[in-house]
């Protein structure tokens, strides 16, 4: 089984909880977590529904591996309809709370409707209720989290929380669980504050014990965990450097999207890269970074403990920042310092904290500023409009000041909250946004890495660097290596990413064990865990029955085809430097490939025939 | 010709003392190669996963194959990823 099959709904207008039992023919085509929350949104909510209104639904939810003895079994996900992009929203976490709510026995928790008064809600196990919340509305994501440990007396008690910028209205905010760890794309947060929603706390302690079977489950697991500690990505690269090792792998291929994506490499790069973070400061001889963290059952350990240095200009006279807290990572170090020209460690480390403490999505956040920076060179912003912040680009001071700002709604920390799209057209000029629908890039210039231009452009929830990772293969040559600035086959390698990835997020499992594990790896372990056929077809064949759904999702919400593109900037300008000088991203030449293989029309619309291949 | 070789992560180990945080300068004869350049610093070639001249990754043949050129940049890394 692995799946409890047990859902919780919370009708927030009434105030109740109710039991109900999963529905498994849709778990066995859709397995759990992305896929199957997918499902469920598909089915109850009205794709063309207000997302911050009381008909949108937010669905958490785990797959049939979180929770068990699998490494990296630990993740949950938060599905709903994005108020950022208006499409599908699935943001994707570790930590600890994935585990811990299928240790009290759900597989998912569904809310609806919206709550007249802020509440939270309480899981011990089988019991779940709705409790007041005035008294952590207003708090930061840490703050409330800090209470509700003294509430309930439970030091084990694990917290989803949304802070101040859900509240304010910011669209890109997260939902932050066990303090570090967020679903921190799409404005997940955002939708939660709608409801009135402050936070989700959980503890469980019913285990998961309903494998199929148990020791083909353990053999499995333990075969996969021996494959990431022989390998040399998961086993040493990723728990020393973690994700920021990329900072000067892809400045040196010329692919760093820099100051708002003007440019392709960064000169301080090798300032704020997680070599760096090793370094010890010259104030008091401790490096940035204090030690590696591992999610719930992870054997891998990429995330980042850090700490600022006490006399940085940030956190001077705020000894409450001081001790160690969730550091960079890439994504993250990237918007808030290459986006920006930002090029100081303890700065975007500060304001990294930030966007934990207030549930902010650094990517967006980061490249929102950067947006910002080059509207206000060109004139269309003024210190007029942002009282009197100076938005050069790489002031540290400024991002620092945005971030405080955004982070509690205040002053022109209200307009970074619009995210890029909407700040870029409410200062009279769409064509600096660096997104797709509505979304902010990540730290992949498409001119230098041609694939990933067209892994963007049809993501089903705008740009998005994790609903196809071609940068494994086009970079990192993993599995394989691909020319980066080639075109040829990189239709096809896009739709594998990403229908792999689709099955990976619909299991409880870390996409990061894919710079390990194949499906091959993978399969086996769902299959003894689960009932039913879990081959690695059957993966495959449910993680392009999953894209196909997030596609139609988003078609009848009023998404075009046309929507399927890259701002003028990434088409029309060439990279000025590096190896991809000279180039542009030519999704014209991928994209006609790529609607053929995935069985659409050449206008991107679904066919008759793969709605019934995939029972659409 | 004059090589500027550039050491990440775990092989920054093989830098020399005193180089600045990931590079260092050598003059090699005519026609050497990248595993040329890697041998003069001590760098495991099993170590070397990925390994970039001016920025544009080189297959292992390439390695042994193709001759730098005065002012090369060689840039390498042990097996990494991120996302």
């Amino acid at each position: 089984m692995a799946w409890t099959r047990k859902i919780l709904r919370v009708d927030l207008n009434n105030g109740t909880c109710t039991a109900e039992a999963l529905n498994m023919a849709w778990a066995k085509d859709y397995l759990g977590q992305r896929g199957l929350a997918t499902k469920y949104l598909s089915e109850e909510v009205d794709p063309k529904c207000d997302a911050l209104g009381p008909d949108n639904k937010l669905i958490m939810t785990t797959g049939p591996l979180t929770g068990t003895m699998a490494s990296t079994g630990g993740r949950y996900s938060v599905v709903t309809k994005s108020p950022l992009t208006g499409l599908v929203a699935c943001s994707n976490s570790g930590g600890f709370i994935g585990a811990e709510m299928k240790n009290a026995g759900w597989d998912m928790i569904i809310f609806e409707g919206k709550s007249a008064q802020p509440v939270y809600l309480y899981v011990e196990n089988d019991t779940a209720e709705l409790r007041p919340a005035d008294d952590l509305w207003g708090k930061s994501v840490w703050e409330a989290d800090e209470l509700l440990h003294k509430k309930h007396q439970d030091p084990l008690l694990r917290v989803a929380c949304i802070g101040r910028a859900a509240e304010q209205g910011c669209l890109y905010s997260a939902v932050v669980n066990d303090l570090h760890r967020a679903a921190g794309r799409s404005g997940v947060g955002t939708v939660m504050a709608s409801k009135n929603l402050k936070a989700v706390a959980i503890r469980g302690t019913k285990g998961v014990g309903n494998i199929r079977d148990p020791q083909g489950f353990m053999a499995a697991v333990n075969a996969g965990k021996q494959v990431l500690a022989d390998n040399a990505v998961t086993g040493q690269g990723l728990p020393t450097y973690g994700t920021q090792v990329l900072m000067n792998v892809i400045n040196g291929i010329g692919a760093m999207p820099t100051r708002n994506m003007r440019e392709v490499q960064f000169d301080g790069a090798s300032k704020i890269s997680g070599e760096a973070m090793h370094e010890p400061r010259k104030s008091d001889g401790k490096p940035n970074l204090t030690t590696n963290a591992g999610c719930f059952g992870c054997t891998i350990a990429c995330g980042r403990i850090s700490t600022v240095d006490r006399g940085h200009f940030s956190v001077e006279n705020k000894p409450e920042y001081w001790g160690n807290s969730g550091g960079l990572e890439y994504e993250a170090a990237w918007a808030l310092g290459s986006d920006t020209g930002v090029d100081d460690l303890d700065a975007i480390t500060y304001v990294n904290f930030l966007c934990n403490e207030d549930g902010m999505d650094p990517i967006s956040f980061g490249a929102t500023v950067a947006a910002a920076m080059e509207l206000f060179q060109e004139g269309a912003i003024t210190t007029e409009h942002t009282g009197g912040i100076d938005l050069s680009f790489d002031r540290a001071d400024t991002l620092v000041k945005l971030a405080e700002l955004t982070a509690k709604g205040e002053g022109f920390g209200k307009d970074i909250g619009l995210g890029s799209k909407r700040l870029c057209e409410k200062y009279g000029r769409p064509e600096l946004s660096m997104t797709v629908k509505s979304q902010e890039f990540p730290a992949y210039d498409p001119r230098g890495i041609q694939g990933m231009g067209l892994a963007y452009a049809t993501s089903n929830r705008g740009a998005c660097h994790l609903r196809g990772y071609t940068v494994a293969s086009e970079v990192l040559g993993i599995p394989v290596k691909t020319d980066p600035l080639a075109t040829e086959g990189k239709a096809e390698l896009v739709k594998a990413f990403q229908d792999a990835t689709a099955a990976v997020d619909s299991s409880g499992l870390c996409v990061f064990t894919t710079f390990a594990w194949s499906m091959e790896n993978i399969a086996p372990q769902v299959d003894a865990a689960c009932d039913g056929d879990w081959s690695v077809d059957k993966m495959l064949e449910v993680g392009e029955r999953i894209w196909n759904l997030e596609r139609d999702f988003n078609m009848r919400a009023g998404m075009t085809a046309d929507q399927d593109t890259l701002p003028k900037r990434l088409l029309k300008d060439a990279a000025t430097v590096g190896p991809a000088k000279g180039r542009v991203n030519d999704l014209d030449k991928m994209l006609p490939e790529y609607y053929a293989l995935r069985g659409w029309t050449a206008d991107g619309q679904i066919t008759p025939e793969t709605r019934t291949r995939f029972r659409l | 010709m004059r090589i500027r070789l550039e050491l990440y992560a775990s092989l920054m180990g093989y830098l020399p003392a005193g180089s600045d945080r990931h590079a260092s300068t050598c003059d090699l004869p005519d026609g050497s190669t990248a595993h040329v350049l890697l041998d003069r610093y001590g760098v495991p070639r099993d170590k070397a996963h990925l390994v970039l001249r001016n920025g544009v990754f080189l297959h292992q043949e390439q390695r042994d194959a193709q001759p730098l050129a005065d002012g090369d940049v060689i840039a390498v890394w042990p097996p990494v990823a991120g996302g």
